[in-house]
């Protein structure tokens, strides 16, 4: 992946740090993490959650030309550990009420937790997807949802090593199933893939990055703060549970929408796979990782409860301004000409009213299904 | 073995595998090391992921699995 294009001072630094083959002075980035005009969203804000998306990115694939030392650069470290400071504080002061409720409530801590998935309020993008987004739009969907999905579950397997016994057990159980189970076209992340290629999109890892507004690389930085910390070991399982407890019926929505418009199987297929698997993986998450591990003495029950707001909390920071934009007429995506190729032609006749848009786009980064 | 009225069996195609099944509270059951499910007009649902969920409330729209919907069911 190359690196992207920079949105602001602290993005603007980490990409000239990284292409700086040399040591580079990152106290004035840190500073001016620590001093964030008040307003910024800081679950939101572009330059901030490209900046750590780039910082993160060092420990998955990596850039083109960037030194792979660069991963474990001090400096760098320290200007993450500032800007997830300032997220992980955010993401606390938001979560709290919810947290403590959940906490404070009696029973089994399973079913607090799908209680608290069951009654958590939302945008619903998954039935607008369902019944009334374009093709662009569902083209749309994929983009934002390719940041994380086309590296899907790779944020929590960095948990593997630092739990044990059952949960640890159940973890790997849910992870092998993510993985494919042995079958590497089953890999969920080249579903993913092979979903965004029946939509006539580009599958290549971080092609639309310039294009997802800050809010959805929060969401994905959320995964890896919680992944790349031993200390959120609990919050990452609270977030896993809550993702997949959220997923199966808004998948089999994303699956209707497909089918509505006409997309090739493959794509509805990617969403069919998610129904069945996440409502496994939902009892696995919640039953015998989150509350196993709270049992079991490994992790904080106030910290698993807060992984789980996080994920629902960013579910609306992520749905809210996407479904806002649809609803007006508008791209969810920055430059959204050079993206709208959701009418790329698989279903000859299946031409929605948005194709002209897509016709008249900047052909660079479009990749049309064969 | 029959678990539940309704509800589909675990069928294992080796003599020596152990299938295991664990009920979820208001949920579905957890099955592993089974090949496939027999359903009630006794067709056979091959498995296809280590451990399934086998619907248990007779609403998925993906039977014999579990689709999530008796959240829905169960919270109205």
């Amino acid at each position: 992946m190359r690196l992207p294009s920079a949105r602001g001072p602290l993005s603007s630094g980490v990409v000239q740090a990284l292409s700086d083959p040399g040591g580079r002075d990152v106290a004035p980035l840190v500073q001016h993490v620590q001093e964030l005009p008040a307003g910024t969203d800081l679950l939101a804000d572009d330059d901030l959650h490209l900046a750590l998306w780039m910082l993160y990115e060092l420990h998955y694939g990596g850039f083109d030309g960037v030194d792979p030392d660069h991963e474990w650069d001090p400096d760098l470290l320290r200007l993450r550990a500032a800007m997830e400071s300032v997220v992980e504080g955010e993401l606390r002061a938001r979560g709290e009420p919810h947290v403590r409720a959940t906490v404070d409530a009696g029973g089994p801590l399973a079913e607090r937790l799908f209680d608290l998935a069951a009654r958590w309020e939302g945008p619903s993008v998954a039935r607008y997807v369902h019944r009334d987004a374009t093709r662009t739009q569902f083209a749309e969907l994929l983009v934002h949802r390719s940041i994380y999905q086309l590296k899907e579950s790779d944020p929590q397997s960095w948990v593997i090593p630092r739990i044990t016994g059952k949960p640890k057990a159940a973890l790997v159980e849910l992870q092998y199933d993510e993985y494919g189970g042995g079958r590497p076209e089953r890999l969920h992340a080249t579903m993913f893939g092979d979903a965004m290629e029946g939509t006539g999109l580009d599958r290549s890892y971080g092609a639309y990055l310039d294009r997802v507004p800050g809010y959805t690389l929060a969401n994905n930085n959320v995964m890896s703060l919680f992944g790349l910390h031993r200390r959120l070991r609990g919050a990452s399982m609270g977030h896993l549970g809550a993702y997949e407890a959220t997923s199966s019926i808004p998948c089999r929505k994303y699956a209707g929408g497909a089918r509505r418009l006409g997309l090739p199987e493959q794509v509805a297929a990617y969403f069919d796979e998610h129904v069945e698997a996440d409502a496994v993986h939902e009892q696995l998450a919640f039953r015998d990782i989150c509350a196993g591990l709270v049992e079991s003495g490994q992790a904080e029950e106030a910290d698993v409860v807060l992984g789980a707001v996080a994920c629902l909390l960013m579910d609306n920071v992520v749905g809210e301004p996407m479904l806002a934009a649809w609803e007006a007429g508008r791209s969810a995506l920055y430059d959204a000409a050079a993206v709208a190729v959701g009418g790329a032609p698989v279903a000859p006749g299946a031409a929605p009213a948005d194709r002209g848009a897509a016709a008249a786009a900047p052909s660079s980064i479009e990749k049309v299904a064969s | 073995m029959r678990l539940v009225s309704n509800v589909p069996e675990p069928v294992s195609l080796s003599d020596d595998q152990d299938i295991e099944v664990t009920p979820c509270p208001d949920g579905p059951l957890l099955v592993r090391g089974a090949d496939a499910v027999r359903d009630e007009d006794g067709r056979l649902h091959p498995t296809t992921r280590p451990v399934v969920a086998v619907c248990t409330c007779d609403r998925s729209q993906r039977l014999p699995w579990c689709d999530g919907t008796h959240k829905v069911v169960r919270r109205r």
